[in-house]
């Protein structure tokens, strides 16, 4: 039996100071909805001697929007506080489509989308439309404050670029112009409580019928969320068509990098990439000409 | 949801002229189920109780080298470590290698060493300090791979039993059972259509909710005390006294409240380690497993191999059936063929049939019971073939069945002659039934189905006896997984004329009652029931006798109705149950009533489904629009709790139809062994199941009681194929039925 010390700051400093200490033996634990059970379970990845609480730091409880700034996300927001949120619903109500999917009711009383990030589930149902969305991280070490991208976060299944004595503060999504819109979409056999078999975020920018900008993420196709640049690239410049839609999503079929497992078969995977990307980028696209 | 337009829950009754039999009272034991008090076997505690675990192969196939425990033994907190080598020599080694393997592994989570410590950290620490040697084997995971010539052998002292013989051949394959009626090659000769096809089912799992959990106390004076989650109390007590070469009367089981079984908790697991554990420490030793090990060492119901050949003549008369069926057993010998076979085509009056029964070990968990075993794997294939002759033949798949449909006096292919029973009327429910009347809507399809599950009768206890204040305290030995305390109590209700309210229903330990077969088989309510009826019938007449010395006049002048005890020649003379209750101190002692019973007049049972789905083109994936549970209960005891049983299977039966299997890997481990990924149905993949309750009573039950726990089971996976070849023309021969092996499927 293993005794595991349990901290709880109250500052980025100390949280710093406490991940540095341990040697790379610590976790930060936001809801914890993952780490307990992986903790319970025993798993081989997750064997801390310290676990660090950091939902008693305000930087890490900020939910803010500011038009020239965008949407600032702290760590250990709430899915059902970013669902709750009047500037989310009036600016980016597509990341409630992961925000109201992760979990049941109770689970999302607990989990945020910087546990979704810094858990690095290739499933990770936030994870895709961050990217899809351009949020980019912001990261505190004993050495300073980083920015990076989300699409750079997640190396490895369970693995990040976020080093062991990082803290991850918070997720900033830049604000959109007119003509924005974005989705994500997974497929699960039943209706609720399962881990995608594959899913999508989407985001488009439609100016004059034609796309000004695209993004493609896809989940549980590879060993990392991926971003499909050349799905959206595909789509700049065009006017907005189905048989635009049908290349990329053909693209982020080709991207598509799956594994067969008890959840689904690399071939099934992959023709999934190609359903959902299609129906993804079509919510995308009729949500961007609503918001015009 | 909008409301319908029709009853969603008919009940077509044949005989209501009762007072209690056919109402829905509250539960008795409700309350402390809802208030969260009622006790259940992992609540169980003690003082001075020891926490065991267990430790478990990692191998599907291997040989056991050596075990060498002694630094788990010296870790601080251990108190005892007990192996295969603990229990007395005595006695089926089988059974004890189940428990705790000797010689070989033979499925992946099989036990090997049990540990008892201070507390249940302290134990699984201790595991991790145990070494055993494996010599690893090739695991044997179908009955395909099992069947084939060069198969690896999993045990070299089984051999074939062919059609009863001892062949003396060492294979995989420990029987071949047969029953032949009539001529099939004349009957296939004379048919103008013929279908034929191989179907193929998965292991899947009964999806308890409460993992298996024992604690056991071995007593200084040599008794056993045993409190487990258990179908049948008397099954553990007489398998412990077996493996553990001891009289009955030196075990006691108390069973705790149950949190699901569905035929998975008859065998035994944990109780007999516990027990050695308990042995050797002197103290109650609790083990109580996870979600991992209920899937990976308890008993699931079977993978098989199906093959079905039906042929008929132009108007629809099915003129020959052949079914070849090989059924996975797990790792020993005793695979639901045997009940399979009785099943598969006892629905149809076929003039020739023959059907050939194949048990096979593989390298997978023992397979135990679960709802109508067999039936259902049988019903995939039989159900699809005889739908697929419907088309052929241009008939509606009902008409076709009624045309075929076996009644009373059709000799089963198995042999046994039909008493009375309700497949016809079932099949006429159906095809009168709003959802079978109504136009499909638009892109869904359509499929149905009906099953067979015989029912089983066995021994029950019950005693009643007579409060003073006029109820009644009713004991039995069926442990209550559906209600049965309240249909129970309502049979004896029923003869006393008395409100069920006024019936303290428990139920009791192995020391307290007679002998009770376990619940399952669908027999509690029907032989319980009539244990209980007979009980109250013993109480009545000595209700009778009492009055009669009471009142000074002749007992066969006095009846007892309606809980009024009054004579038929002086109107004066009236006395009510309870009245009578408050005097029988006075006037010669309390009374008591009992009996037991095992019942022959078992009354098999048929259930048909309906069942919609719409199927996604670009996923694979089956949405349940509409499904209708219809079934021959005989008489509906509880209306309510009969609707349950029917919803419950119809649920039970989607999931198995639509997603549910256990993934195993080349290695024989089952890669989805959590709730997560072995995927059950919620709530939010189903519509409301509507059932229609059909009463063709049984003549071989006082109140016509037939089982309802199973039969409901049978339909549900060939209806959902049939509804997803109508939808999308591609035939499913294989389940689960999961989106990507739709989407990959071809149309026919």
């Amino acid at each position: 039996m293993k005794w595991i010390d349990f901290e709880k700051p109250n500052t980025v400093e100390d949280a710093v100071k406490l991940l540095s200490d341990s040697g790379g033996n610590a976790r930060a634990m936001a809801g914890g909805t993952d780490l307990i059970v992986m903790l319970r379970v025993g798993h081989p990845r997750v064997n801390p001697d310290v676990v660090v609480d950091i939902k008693s730091i305000p930087e890490l409880n900020e939910l803010s929007y500011d038009a020239n700034k965008g949407l600032t996300v702290g760590a250990a927001v709430e899915c059902y506080k970013i669902y709750g949120d009047d500037n989310v619903n009036s600016h980016f109500s597509a990341l409630n489509d992961s925000a109201t999917l992760i979990g049941g009711t109770q689970i999302q009383g607990r989990a945020s989308f910087g546990g979704n990030l810094c858990n690095a589930a290739p499933s990770g149902d936030s994870i895709p439309n961050m990217i899809a969305h351009r949020a980019v991280a912001t990261i505190t070490g004993p050495s300073g404050t980083r920015e990076v991208p989300v699409e750079d976060i997640c190396t490895g299944p369970g693995q990040t670029s976020i080093e062991s004595d990082e803290l991850l503060i918070s997720i900033n999504f830049p604000s959109n112009g007119a003509g924005f819109g974005a989705n994500y979409i997974r497929f699960i056999p039943r209706n609720e409580m399962d881990i995608a078999v594959a899913g999508v975020g989407a985001s488009v920018t439609i100016e004059d019928g034609k796309f000004t900008s695209a993004r493609v993420s896809l989940a549980s196709v590879a060993p990392t969320p991926l971003l499909v640049e050349e799905a959206g690239e595909a789509l700049v410049g065009q006017p907005v068509s189905e048989g635009a839609i049908q290349k990329a999503a053909d693209l982020a079929k080709a991207a598509a990098k799956p594994i067969s497992d008890m959840r689904g078969t690399a071939d099934y995977r992959k023709h999934l990439c190609d359903v959902l990307t299609r129906r993804a980028l079509t919510t995308a696209v009729e949500r961007a000409q609503g918001a015009s | 949801m909008t409301t319908a337009d029709y009853e969603r829950n008919m009940v077509l009754a044949t005989d209501t002229d009762y007072k209690v039999i056919g109402t829905r009272p509250v539960r008795h034991d409700g309350a402390d189920k809802v208030t969260g008090r009622a006790i259940y076997g992992a609540d169980f505690d003690a003082a001075g109780l020891l926490h065991g675990k267990i430790l478990r192969s990692p191998h599907a196939h291997a040989k056991i080298v050596s075990i060498d425990t002694s630094k788990a033994e010296k870790l601080d907190g251990v108190k005892a470590v007990v192996t295969s080598k603990d229990f007395p020599e005595v006695g089926n080694q089988w059974l004890k290698d189940n428990i705790l393997a000797s010689d070989k592994a033979l499925y992946v989570g099989q036990a090997i060493v049990g540990v008892a410590a201070s507390n249940p950290h302290v134990a699984e620490s201790a595991l991790g300090l145990i070494d055993v040697e494996y010599e690893v084997l090739t695991p044997v995971l179908t009955t395909q791979e099992a069947m084939a010539t060069n198969a690896s052998i999993l045990h070299d002292s089984l051999t074939t039993e062919e059609l009863g013989k001892d062949t003396g051949v060492v294979s995989n394959v420990a029987s071949h059972t047969q029953h032949v009626k009539g001529d099939i090659s004349k009957g296939f000769a004379e048919a103008d259509v013929v279908v034929e096809r191989e179907y193929n089912t998965k292991t899947v799992h009964q999806g308890y909710i409460e993992p298996h959990n024992a604690t056991a106390l071995w007593s200084p004076d040599g008794r056993l005390h045993v409190w487990c989650s258990t179908q049948g109390s008397f099954v553990v007590r007489d398998s412990l006294a077996e493996l553990l070469d001891m009289p009955v009367s030196m075990v006691r089981v108390t069973p705790t409240e149950i949190g699901g079984g569905f035929g998975g908790k008859i065998p035994i697991y944990l109780e007999p380690v516990a027990a050695l554990l308990s042995r050797k420490t002197g103290a109650p030793v609790k083990i109580v497993m996870s979600r991992k090990e209920t899937f990976e060492a308890s008993g699931p119901t079977p993978g098989s191999q199906i093959k079905i050949k039906i042929g008929a003549k132009h108007d629809g008369t099915i003129t020959a059936a052949y079914a070849w069926m090989a059924m996975e057993a797990g790792a020993y010998p005793g695979s639901p063929v045997g009940a399979a076979v009785q099943c598969v085509f006892s629905t149809y009056d076929v003039e020739n049939s023959t059907i050939d029964g194949f048990d096979v070990v593989v390298n997978k968990p023992k397979t135990a019971a679960y709802r109508a075993p067999g039936a259902p794997n049988a019903a995939f294939g039989a159900e699809q073939a005889i739908n697929e002759l419907a088309e052929k033949l241009g008939m509606d798949p009902i008409e076709l069945r009624l045309k075929n449909v076996a009644t009373e006096g059709t000799r089963r292919p198995d042999g046994p002659v039909f008493g009375r029973i309700g497949a016809k009327e079932v099949l006429e429910a159906m095809r009168d039934h709003p959802h079978y009347q109504s136009a499909k809507a638009e892109g869904t399809g359509r499929g149905i189905s009906i099953g067979f599950w015989f029912n089983i009768g066995f021994d029950s206890a019950c005693n009643i006896a007579v409060n003073k204040d006029g109820s009644v305290n009713l004991t039995e030995g069926s442990t209550d997984i559906g209600g049965s305390r309240t249909s129970i109590a309502m049979h004896a209700a029923e003869v006393l004329g008395i409100p069920v309210e006024d019936v303290r229903p428990s139920v009791v330990d192995t020391d307290t009652i007679g002998f009770t077969a376990v619940t399952g088989g669908s027999r509690t309510t029907f032989a319980t029931g009539w244990a209980a009826y007979e009980a109250a019938q013993d109480v009545k007449k000595q209700c009778i006798d009492r009055a009669a010395i009471i009142w000074d006049v002749d007992a066969n002048n006095l009846q007892m109705e309606d809980g009024v005890i009054s004579s038929q020649s002086d109107s004066e003379l009236k006395m009510t149950f309870k009245e009578l209750a408050e005097q029988l101190s006075d006037t010669g002692g309390g009374i008591s009533g009992s009996a037991s019973v095992n019942p022959s007049g078992v009354g098999g049972s048929f259930a048909g489904n309906i069942a919609d789905v719409s199927v996604d083109p670009d996923t694979g994936k089956t949405t349940v629009e509409r499904f209708t549970c219809v079934q021959d209960v005989g008489k509906a005891i509880h209306p309510s709790y009969v609707e349950g049983q029917m919803q419950g299977g119809s649920v039970q039966g989607i999931g198995w139809a639509l997603n549910e299997e256990y993934f195993m890997n080349d290695e024989g481990t089952m890669t989805n062994s959590s709730l997560l990924d072995y995927r059950m149905p919620t709530s939010l993949d189903l519509p409301m199941i509507d059932t229609v309750i059909v009463e063709v009573a049984n003549p071989g039950h006082p109140f016509g009681v037939r089982g309802v726990g199973e039969a409901n089971i049978v339909p549900p996976t060939p209806a959902l194929a049939n509804a997803i070849y109508d939808a999308t023309g591609k035939r499913m021969t294989s389940l689960p039925m999961s989106p990507g092996a739709i989407q990959s499927a071809d149309a026919e």
